[in-house]
């Protein structure tokens, strides 16, 4: 995840508080969605960002994951994400993602 | 049970060769959170 849109997670969470923030995270490839996770949960694991060493354990999913189609409008979801399914690796997607989450997420 | 309640703070973090911000945004607009952040990262 880029320093700047690390900046801005850090501040967020800090300003919101960390139980309340959600971040929804759209990457291509499984592992730079499992980059993005880990550093929004266990901390930036290139440790080159505001977040390196920062373990803020927010709910993070990916737009491809059935919990965040369920919490949407499913015509919407349909209208919006729907084509980009047959185009990305959604299972390796989910896969990686769901493994920080469940490994790392504190809320 | 959804992800997302009146108290629930969203950030986007959308990548133009997936999923884009502005997708995610729509999406989310249907529910009772609130958008605090969208970015749309570029890796090339």
């Amino acid at each position: 995840m880029d320093l700047e849109n690390q900046r801005r997670v850090k501040e967020l969470a800090e300003k919101y508080g960390a139980e309340n923030m959600v971040v929804i995270i759209g990457g291509a490839e499984a592992e730079s969605a499992g980059l993005a996770a880990e550093t929004v949960t266990a901390g930036d694991p290139t440790f080159a960002g505001p977040l390196a060493g920062v373990p803020l354990g927010l709910k993070v999913y990916h737009a491809v994951e059935e919990e965040f189609k369920e919490s949407v409008d499913a015509d919407v979801y349909e209208d919006q994400i729907g084509m980009m399914l047959m185009v990305l690796e959604v299972e390796d997607i989910v896969s990686e993602v769901k493994a920080m989450r469940d490994e790392y997420t504190k809320f | 049970m959804s992800i997302f309640n009146e108290n629930s703070k969203v950030m986007i973090i959308g990548d133009r060769d997936g999923i884009p911000g502005p997708a995610m945004e729509e999406c989310i607009k249907t529910t009772p959170a609130e958008i605090v952040f969208s970015a749309t990262e570029c890796f090339v």
